[in-house]
């Protein structure tokens, strides 16, 4: 052996020393602690936990190993292995030590493993019987038994705590939130929130990262009390069901319940970091409100009935309405929420057994201009780089993203990118919270993201700052764009944003002499009538710098769902097939005809809104929705609700009866994420695992099985043995999906796209060739919103989300914990127009657009500017989409989510 | 009753947003400055540290609230609540202890009307004890501020207490 190991052999950075009498090699700097693991030896350890990517405190002293020829003990988890040393981890004397330090910690912590939550999965009764510690050898004083639950979720008892510092290290570091600290000292040291804050004012997002790492009983989650001890929960690990960042969660489960979600130290992209929607938000999976068997409505009321009568009834209806109206009279939404394997078969289904293209999905009300602008510009419209590139990035340009709410696991990482010293700069008409760690905070007027992204570039070309070669070698379209912006000095888009020029000269210094700058954007760029402006001005931005096919660059959209790209990349869109090949391109639609073993339309479908507006106009007849709830989702709601009542036909398929489905003719209860296989496509194109953990309530079945069901019964054989071999079928038909096989999915996620079997996947697109050959810059004029503040309606109203609750509160809003976080919506109003108009703070108000009025209470905050104000549209009770203006992008047909304008007064 | 009195003087006495900010303008404290300074100079200049300047300091220096609030609970120097005029630390060691230490703590607590930590009703004295002085030549010890009053018994230390009354009287 050690003569194998000679000095020639060795990589000068890398040292060989001898753990336990076995040689080991590892690169020089490496613990002793990593370098025992990688000969696996598990040296006992308690405040250090390396699959947390946390640096060492070596304040337990229970790793403290033998280094031959030092003078004392050293702790291994800090102790850095250097050549030639010899070193023991299992000594009679260290064994001694190690049996001392668990005696003093147990000499202050109750002996009630009995009954702990943690007994299983803790790590001090996990040393005390490793150590053979029976009673504790120094009886003293004890801590009184306080624990502290100052929130729906979290608990802390101190008596457990052994004050190893994770939760705060994790709290600090890698939410950056910094909530909880070590407070008082000695004996009365204790980890806390500021005193006297409560936990909701503490700046504490709920997360619960710190239970994870809790080696102990001492921070819990009071609502997986007396519901199982680790060996009696199952686990399984699947991907997080609401936004787009595709966090791998480990369901915990006992009799076919969830009993709580946790995250796994150092899995999935977040590395086993959650947030609170993915942590606290899985009470609708097993509510009482779930759907479970089939509905039919029956004299104006929805009636149960079996799955042979609704299924009947509904292939009936659409056989005899394609009949008479023809196919193109039937629509159908398809679902960000659900599977790859499952949007697939609906567009099949719509494309093959119907025989139409009016298949489209939510994607159309977030970042339908994402894929119409980055397609056109780069030939790919999906997010150019990966979530983990933002720790190669030398500055980060935050525009129309509020992402510690809405993406809070790549918030994080922003936010960890800004602690290490990386220049953020920030665009948003709000203040947010990544604006506390801005460098610069662009706070343009609403709809004027043309005309500031114009003004940057402006200052990027006048002070010559672009990459000349990138634009030489790999664009196309350089002097027309350079002569349209021209005309944007940073004074004439000072005066059309608000934000002041020095402030714009300043960003685009930063931006442009980074030499890696990533852009991340959301539905702020999107949801205008101008998105694919917008999309198309950020794509020229990164293209003028060439800060495209490179680490830590890009245009990043992040996508709202769990599988919204997914559900795009299914062709879950009325003009593209999976993987965006065109219907109208005769030569993909021959290929899916003889897969398919049908005729497919040529043209173009409806878009969402469009299939509203043709539903009430009479042209669409039936409408099926699956998992999708455009009551609350789409704009202008009381002319959603006349079209969908005037449809012959509307078959809502969902685990709940949502505002949608209480509409419908046919409701067919679907399973949740958790009942199923298949797999989610998250918002840097990776495509994911999602694993089946319970059993559905009642009667319900999965999407695509319903679907084929309903295929058969209108004479047409779709049938698969599993969501396996609907992969295999996407595979074969999808050329960026054709590696992509389960058995490859069980060793890791793939990112798309993924040409072959051996094809590692593509983390950056456009490296060295732009999917469309050459980058193309576009000439793009500021155009203002459709509808503008005037005397009538004097605000200009944005809506959006917060980090509690997700999308139409179907999922969010069943949650205790999310419940009991926010429980009612509020509109965010400037003090000085507060002021003005006598409206306090938590006052109800009315809000009115020239399409409808809602009553919700005001929060009177400097978060929005003047003339401006803020509604989530998660509510209900307090639509927000009441408000807004079906206006649609002429390109991407987005609605302007963003701009519309409303009036406010008090009620009393 | 004896605590809404002495809530009635914190509040009275509590410096305004305005006095904060003035100070803290004085101190230039941002980001570069050193948090156990900072805490200094505003108690010296408010007797304590009041809540609304622990959470200005701490936007200021960009250190979360709950560690400035870590540093300010684990240093003794430090006060979240307004205190006496004079603060009194007793020595509570073991060689003063022997020379009748006890005695004059005694003598202290009975003459002020307070237990350990807590300050008179004219907000006038804050009772301390500590564990060393670091003087014990001198013992028993009281120490009213920084001025060290040594050899005492209970009633050369009434005494002195009676003396810190007349000044301010």
């Amino acid at each position: 052996m050690q003569s194998e190991m000679t000095t020639d052999r060795i990589m000068a950075d890398e040292v060989s020393l001898s753990i336990d009498d076995t040689e080991v090699t590892v690169p020089a700097g490496t613990t002793v602690f990593l370098a025992a693991e990688r000969v696996g030896i598990d040296i006992p350890h308690l405040c250090y936990e390396p699959d947390l990517g946390l640096p060492p405190s070596s304040s337990c002293r229970l790793c403290l190993v033998e280094v031959e020829g030092a003078r004392t003990l050293v702790p291994s988890c800090s102790y850095a292995a250097s050549a030639g040393i010899v070193v023991r981890t299992d000594t009679d004397e260290i064994r001694e030590i190690r049996r001392m330090v668990i005696e003093l910690l147990l000499s202050n912590h109750p002996h009630d493993c009995l009954t702990c939550e943690k007994s299983g999965d803790c790590d001090l009764q996990k040393y005390a019987y490793e150590l053979g510690v029976k009673a504790p050898e120094y009886a003293g004083e004890l801590i009184p038994p306080q624990p502290v639950q100052d929130g729906p979720a979290i608990s802390y008892d101190r008596t457990k705590c052994i004050l190893c510092g994770r939760c705060v290290e994790v709290c600090h570091n890698v939410e950056v939130t910094g909530a909880i600290d070590f407070q008082e000292r000695g004996f009365d040291t204790h980890i806390g929130l500021p005193p006297g804050l409560p936990r909701d004012q503490s700046g504490c997002t709920e997360c619960g990262n710190c239970i994870d790492v809790c080696p102990t009983g001492a921070l819990s989650f009071v609502g997986a009390e007396g519901k199982g001890r680790t060996w009696e929960l199952g686990r399984v690990a699947t991907i997080c069901p609401y936004c787009g960042v595709g966090c791998t969660i480990v369901l915990n489960t006992r009799d076919n319940r969830v009993v709580k979600v946790t995250g796994q130290p150092g899995l999935g992209i977040n590395h086993g970091w959650l947030c609170v929607k993915g942590r606290f938000g899985f009470d609708f999976i097993n509510h009482e409100g779930r759907l479970t068997g089939p509905l039919i409505r029956r004299d104006g009321e929805l009636v149960p009935a079996s799955w042979d009568e609704a299924l009947d009834f509904v292939a009936e209806h659409l056989t005899q309405i394609k009949q008479e109206f023809g196919p193109d009279s039937i629509a159908a939404l398809a679902s960000a929420k659900c599977t790859n394997e499952e949007n697939y078969i609906m567009q099949k289904f719509m494309r093959a057994v119907i025989g139409t293209n009016n298949v489209d999905h939510c994607a159309r009300l977030c970042h339908a201009s994402t894929v119409a602008g980055l397609a056109q510009a780069f030939g790919s419209g999906a997010m150019t780089n990966s979530i983990e590139d933002l720790d190669q990035a030398t500055t980060i340009f935050v525009i129309g993203s509020n992402t510690t709410e809405c993406h809070p696991i790549i918030g994080a990482a922003i936010k960890r990118a800004a602690q290490r010293g990386v220049p953020l700069i920030v665009a948003d008409p709000r203040t947010i919270e990544l604006t506390e760690y801005a460098a610069v905070h662009l706070r343009q007027r609403h709809g004027t993201d043309v005309a500031l992204v114009n003004g940057l570039m402006n200052v990027i070309l006048s002070e010559g700052l672009e990459d000349e070669q990138f634009i030489a070698e790999r664009t196309e379209g350089f002097a027309e764009f350079r002569a349209s912006v021209e005309p944007y000095t940073p004074e004439l888009a000072e005066r059309i944003t608000g934000v002041a020029a020095e402030d714009i000269i300043r960003a685009a210094r930063l931006y442009a002499q980074a030499p890696a700058a990533a852009i991340i954007y959301s539905m702020g760029i999107t949801q205008h009538t101008t998105g694919t402006d917008n999309v198309l001005s950020l794509a020229n931005l990164a293209l003028l710098t060439g800060n495209l096919g490179k680490r830590g660059a890009g245009v990043n959209p992040l996508r709202g769902q769990n599988n919204v790209q997914g559900a795009c990349d299914m062709g879950g869109l009325p003009n593209v097939f999976p993987g965006y090949q065109k219907v109208d391109d005769d030569e993909a639609r021959a290929k899916f005809e003889v897969v398919w073993g049908s005729s497919l339309p040529a043209s173009s479908g409806l878009t969402v809104v469009e299939m509203i507006n043709a539903a009430a106009k009479g042209a669409v007849k039936a409408l099926y929705v699956m998992g999708e709830n455009p009551m609350l989702s789409d704009p202008h709601q009381s002319h959603v609700e006349e079209a969908l009542k005037k449809l012959g036909l509307l078959i809502v398929q969902d685990i709940f009866l949502t505002e949608t489905a209480q509409l419908a003719d046919v409701v067919l209860p679907a399973t949740s994420f958790a009942e199923k296989e298949g797999t989610f496509t998250n918002t840097e194109r990776r495509v994911q695992r999602v694993r089946k953990a319970l059993e559905p309530p009642g009667e319900a079945r999965g999407d695509w099985q319903i679907i084929c069901e309903l295929a058969r019964r209108m004479g047409s054989e779709m049938s698969y043995s599993g969501a396996a071999a609907i992969q295999d079928e996407i595979a074969f038909l999808t050329p960026s999906y054709k590696g992509i096989t389960y058995d490859r999915l069980e060793q890791g996620s793939l990112q798309w796209p993924c040409p072959d079997r051996d094809h590692p996947g593509t983390p950056i697109l456009h490296v060295g060739r732009f999917t469309r050959g050459l980058g193309k810059f576009h000439a793009v004029e500021f155009i203002p919103a459709q509808e503008l503040p005037d005397d009538d309606y004097p605000f200009a109203l944005s809506t959006g989300r917060i980090l509690q609750h997700f999308h139409t509160g179907t999922m969010s809003r069943r949650s205790e914990v999310l419940g009991a976080l926010v429980s009612v919506g509020v509109i965010e109003i400037n003090p000085q127009d507060a002021e003005r108009l006598g409206i306090a703070d938590g006052q109800p108000v009315r809000v009115s657009s020239r399409r409808g009025e809602i009553e919700i209470n005001a929060v009177v905050t400097d978060r929005v500017t003047p003339g401006t104000l803020f509604l989530a549209f998660h509510y209900r009770e307090a639509p927000a989409n009441r408000l807004t203006i079906a206006a649609l992008d002429p390109v991407a047909k987005i609605p302007e989510f963003k701009v519309c304008a409303v009036k406010i007064e008090p009620v009393w | 009753m004896a605590e809404t009195i002495a809530a009635q003087q914190a509040a009275a006495q509590a410096p305004s947003e305005a006095d904060i900010e003035a100070l803290l303008d004085e101190l230039n404290v941002s980001s570069e400055s050193n948090l156990i300074s900072v805490l200094q100079d505003v108690q010296a200049r408010f007797g304590y540290l009041p809540a609304p300047a622990l959470e200005e300091i701490s936007r200021r220096t960009k250190i979360r609230l709950s560690r400035v609030y870590g540093v300010v609970s684990f240093y003794a120097q430090f006060y979240t609540e307004p205190h006496g005029r004079h603060m009194i630390r007793c020595c509570r060691g073991t060689a003063c202890y022997v020379r009748g230490g006890q005695r004059v703590i005694d003598a202290v607590k009975a003459e002020l009307g307070v237990e350990e930590e807590q300050t008179t009703q004219d907000m006038m004295f804050t009772l301390q004890t500590v564990a060393c002085l670091g003087a014990c030549a001198l013992g028993p010890l009281m120490v009213v501020d920084s001025t060290y009053h040594g050899n005492m018994d209970p009633r050369k230390a009434l005494r002195v207490l009676q003396m810190y009354q007349e000044d301010s009287g």
